[in-house]
């Protein structure tokens, strides 16, 4: 049953809407900073080129002009870093490139920012940008990434492979995998593309920097999912500013879907450049800028082996991946094709041997990087591509082989083959609860007349699972990461009674302001209403390491409970002095401390007020004032689960294909709030659709963007959608965090693109039409020329 | 966008004066010109809109019977105040881009820009409209000369396009998913002394007629009279959305369900 409002499981509406809703919210750009100035970027419209000479005197005598940057000015300074160090197969470590602020010596894709403009005005920085003389010496490009590997032009002349790891998973389990293929009763291979995704945030990124000679701080003002992951990338590898003396404030977000995790150079530029001028400049990307330069998503080409034996049961998955990285390492674009795709390539299943080689590939290209999934959209694409050949290719059912080769509820903890360690989880419970909501009892009589209108019907099924709560420090930490990935929470109760809750995590869209009080006030017993949360700003929060991967609840979020404990551990202490009594004769219900067993009680309220008026307070044992902090690092990654399917109406005249109808059922562990969950799923579906069904990113020959635009980049419009349906009845609690919560925040995207491809592969089919596979996304032209190939 | 001068004249011949200045340009409703200006990929010196010239806007009938628009009328107005005397033009202007677009983007501005993926053309064409600037007429079969090429002079106005309302008619629009613009659009329009059947998106020259089959429809007005036809790709585009073949076959596709939505 639904509860009341502000509570733990409550769909309170989201407070963040009210100022989003009316046009209140306040974004980067939309702080003016008096005496700004404007910052424009030179960029390059050749894939691969040679820097010969920028002659940039016209540009600064033009009207406004106060200062222009070249390469040249950052040569001394650091390189934007790989987040995680991944080593080859052979032992030898990942080639990394220096990835400047701004490009010197060469350009290395369309967009790379070799020189920016400082002026008065926007329009007259732009003007200087023109005004430039650059003399950039076009060399061949290479976008393929076998071409690359094959003798391609090199994008940095030092790494002469253009490979940038050759990545092994599980190296011992290989042997077995082979010979487990060898063996095999069956074996299906499936060769297939994971189409390349721009990133597309409502809100182009924005970057505002401020510097103050009298302290010599700065503070800049970004679009960023981790502000101080930021403000650490800064300080501590390009910049070298004392971590003290930057303070990084991501102000309302909109929208990150992981390209704003990363550090950009054009943060750096503008720090470098307020110094220099001494003025705050700021700067705010073009849509054409996004498209270019914002990091990428997906772009694996894979191929794919299941083998099973004569009743179906899996006995191996073996995986060779091509991953494209781009042009620079993007900080997490090395961990992205490995440690969150490799891990997953078990999927739900109790198949004994996994291999997965990945070989990531430098282009004349945008960075790539996470992508709401991040690698798990990936492996969920690729397994549940295959199991669906396989099964066709076996006379089987395709739910009753995922079904056969289900981890069983009684088998948890499962170690899986590809190395991860399984909590808790009930896939027959998910793919019961999917079957009964999407009628598959009603299918065929659906089928019939869909074929009486002339359509062709189809259905897909897919179970995913994901590695979400990003992530245990110590696994993470041993698997290459250059980084810790706890998060933080400071409780501070006011003297009043109300509380400022200030998290690492950073809301871009997800409803942290409205989620996190349900939490602290279901545990305080006090009105939700009375507490805010802060976040994005490094001199306000603790260091957190901001969100991603489905990681502000399961991680952030236990920091929230573990510090409020905190809290309620000294409160108990002070109200026990109030009430002069023992400590442990004292319980907390419902906002209130009472001796137990007698009528004698203090509200939280009045405990939050004398802790800051503590007359007649015991000093000498208790601190006045009621404010905690407390970090948290998982124990293991979170294991979300989900069971989805469509149907899909099939034109076979245009090749158009219809989402019918939609469901999705997840596993996210206990829900704070339904409605948010809910708001997440469908989001996720949507940019999963998007994928499947209409986005693609595409490169001529010469390293051109193609699709740079809305004119030719299809995002997913409502129309575009079915009605969904969404349930996330079916609980399996993760067992070691506080709230028994997993995240669900990427599921959406990653359950369903393969839900989509199998219908439409099993409309087609039934149909009599000889497919087995179409890569993504599936426009009406694709499947057209599939079915009259 | 650069900066430029802005010019409201109120009357026709006001614009037509103004846009003698050297680099101006004529703004309709700025659906393309806009968007171009803001990515910096034009540079008039002043722009001479033509919104505010009230002898052309809206929508009335002549004396023989035709539907005639003004040329500064927008997409919406054409809508709402054709979808009796003109339903397959109502149609048609109902379902270009999005309400916003239609608020805006006005017919004379798109028939002037001559999108070769843009709805319009098809209906002018596929009406054998006629088309009025300020200089003179032109028939539909002489105003088309390929993409974004008109058989208007510089400096020439559309000022008001004259439809023939047919016996029957309707527009079947198969979208290019990203810019909603016609992958291949089929107009079909059925007159007393034959059908005509313009087709926009799909060949590298612009809208073009389908005179096969305008002839086998002229004998038998039925989706089924065109099924031994057959469009060659020759011409037709290609590109990331469609292969030349795709489109060919989509003009026979688009062009049966025209002629059975025809009303």
């Amino acid at each position: 049953m639904p509860k009341d409002s502000g509570v733990i499981g409550a769909s309170d509406k989201r407070r963040e809407d009210v100022r989003f809703l009316t046009g209140r919210g306040q974004y980067t750009d939309d702080i003016q900073i008096a005496g700004q100035a404007y910052a424009a970027f030179a960029r390059s419209d050749v894939a691969h080129g040679e820097i010969v000479s920028i002659d940039a005197n016209a540009a600064k005598a033009m009207p406004g002009v106060l200062e222009v940057f070249t390469g040249e000015d950052f040569a001394e300074v650091g390189g934007n870093p790989a987040g995680w160090l991944i080593n080859s197969r052979d032992g030898e470590p990942m080639k990394e490139p220096k990835r400047p602020v701004l490009a010197h010596g060469k350009v290395r894709h369309v967009g790379d920012a070799y020189a920016a403009v400082i002026a008065e005005t926007p329009e007259q920085a732009r003007d200087a940008v023109e005004a430039l003389n650059a003399e950039i010496k076009e060399l061949p490009a290479v976008v393929d990434m076998k071409a690359a590997l094959d003798g391609g032009p090199l994008v940095h002349d030092e790494i002469e492979t253009n490979q940038c790891f050759d990545w092994g998973w599980i190296e011992d389990n290989r042997a077995a995998t082979d010979e487990a293929i060898k063996n095999a009763h069956h074996v299906t291979t499936l060769e297939l593309v994971n189409n390349r995704l721009v990133p597309n945030a409502m809100e182009p990124r924005a970057s505002t920097g401020i510097y103050d000679p009298g302290t010599d701080e700065y503070k800049l003002y970004t679009t960023s999912q981790n502000p101080h992951l930021t403000r650490l990338l800064i300080c501590a590898f390009v910049m070298g500013i004392p971590e003290n003396k930057l303070t990084v404030i991501a102000p309302d977000v909109g929208g990150g879907f992981g390209s704003k995790i990363y550090h950009y150079g054009e943060e750096a530029l503008v720090l470098a450049a307020a110094k220099k001028v001494g003025r705050p400049v700021r700067w705010t990307a073009s849509r054409s800028e996004a498209f270019l330069t914002d990091a990428h998503g997906r772009d694996h080409v894979t191929k794919i082996e299941l083998a099973v034996d004569a009743e179906g049961n899996f006995q191996a998955f073996r995986t060779e991946t091509y991953a494209n990285v781009g042009a620079y390492l993007s900080n997490f674009s090395t961990a992205t094709p490995t440690f969150l795709h490799g891990t997953l390539m078990a999927g739900n299943y109790t198949v004994p041997n996994v291999y997965v080689n990945v070989k990531a590939v430098f282009t004349n290209t945008a960075p790539v990087d996470a992508y709401r999934g991040a690698g798990r959209p990936e492996a969920t694409y690729s397994l549940e591509r295959v199991i669906d050949k396989c099964a066709r290719e076996m006379g089987m059912d395709p739910v009753e082989m995922r079904r056969k080769n289900f981890i069983k509820p009684d088998q948890y903890p499962y170690a899986g083959a590809a190395g991860l360690e399984y909590d808790t989880g009930n896939y027959d419970a998910l793919m019961d609860k999917m079957e009964e909501l999407a009628d598959f009892a009603g299918f065929e009589a659906r089928r019939k007349a869909s074929e009486a209108k002339g359509l062709l019907r189809g259905r897909g099924v897919n179970a995913y699972i994901e590695a979400c709560g990003i992530a245990p420090s110590n696994l993470v930490g041993i698997l290459g990461s250059r980084v810790g990935l706890y998060d933080a929470a400071t409780v501070r109760v006011n003297a009043t009674g109300t509380l400022s809750v200030m998290v690492g995590a950073h809301s871009h869209g997800q409803g942290h302001e409205t989620v996190f009080p349900q939490v602290v006030a279901d545990m305080l017993g006090i009105d939700a209403g009375s507490i805010d949360i802060v976040h994005g700003d490094t001199s306000k929060i603790p260091f957190g390491m901001g969100s991603y991967g489905s990681r502000s609840l399961a991680v952030c979020g236990s920091a929230v409970v573990r510090a409020t404990e905190k809290i309620i551990a000294k409160a108990r202490k002070i109200a026990a002095h109030m009430l002069e009594a023992a400590e442990g004769d004292v319980t907390f219900e419902d906002g209130n401390f009472t001796v137990a067993g007698t009528d004698k009680s203090v509200s939280f309220g009045e405990v939050a007020f004398k802790a800051y008026v503590p007359h007649n307070f015991p000093l000498e044992d208790i601190e006045p004032g009621l404010e905690e902090t407390a970090f948290y690092d998982p124990a293991n990654f979170t294991y979300p689960s989900g069971a989805y399917t469509c149907e899909v109406e099939v034109d076979p005249e245009t090749g158009k294909v219809t989402i019918d109808s939609f469901t999705a059922v997840d596993d996210f562990g206990n829900v704070m709030n339904p409605m948010v969950v809910s708001g997440q799923v469908h989001g996720g579906l949507g940019q999963g659709i998007g994928q499947a069904m209409l986005e693609n990113t595409i490169y001529d020959e010469n390293g051109q963007l193609n699709s740079a635009s809305y004119m030719d980049y299809t995002m997913p419009r409502a129309d575009d959608l079915p009605f969904y349906t969404v349930d996330h009845s079916c609980v399996t609690p993760c067992t070691h965090n506080p709230l028994g919560v997993k995240g669900c925040g990427e599921a959406g995207a990653i359950g369903s693109p393969p839900t989509i491809v199998n219908a439409v592969i099993d409309a087609l089919q039934s149909g009599g039409k000889d497919v087995t596979h179409i890569d993504m996304p599936l426009t009406p032209a694709r499947v057209w020329s599939a079915m009259n190939s | 966008m650069y900066a430029f001068d802005i010019e409201r004249p109120s009357t026709i011949a006001d614009a037509v004066s103004a846009l003698k200045a050297e680099d101006s340009q004529a703004l309709g409703g700025g659906q393309t010109l806009i968007p171009t200006l803001k990515q910096r990929l034009a540079m008039p010196s002043a722009l001479v809109s033509l919104g505010g010239i009230g002898e052309m806007q809206g929508v009335c009938m002549s004396d023989d019977g035709a539907v005639c628009v003004g040329g500064a009328t927008t997409h919406a107005t054409v809508a709402s105040e054709t979808a009796n005397s003109y339903s397959g033009l109502s149609g048609l202007a109902s379902h270009i881009g999005d309400p916003a677009v239609r608020n805006r983007g006005t017919i004379g501005g798109s028939l002037a820009n001559n999108d070769p993926s843009a709805c319009y053309p098809a209906a002018v064409l596929g009406s054998g409209a006629e088309i009025i600037t300020n200089a003179r007429s032109i028939a539909a079969d002489d105003f088309f000369e390929g993409m974004f090429a008109t058989a208007l002079d510089e400096g020439e106005i559309i000022t008001e396009v004259r439809f023939p309302v047919p016996e029957k008619a309707n527009y079947q629009k198969f979208v290019q998913p990203a810019s909603r613009f016609a992958l291949v659009g089929v107009f079909v329009a059925k007159y007393a002394d034959g059908v005509r059947v313009a087709v926009t998106g799909a060949s590298e020259d612009g809208v073009f007629r389908w005179s096969e089959a305008e002839t086998a429809l002229s004998s038998d007005f039925s989706a089924s009279a065109i099924n031994g036809l057959t469009v060659s790709a020759d011409g037709m585009i290609g590109d990331l959305h469609g292969t030349s073949e795709y489109r060919a076959h989509l003009v026979k596709v688009m062009t049966g369900r025209a002629v059975a939505a025809a009303s």
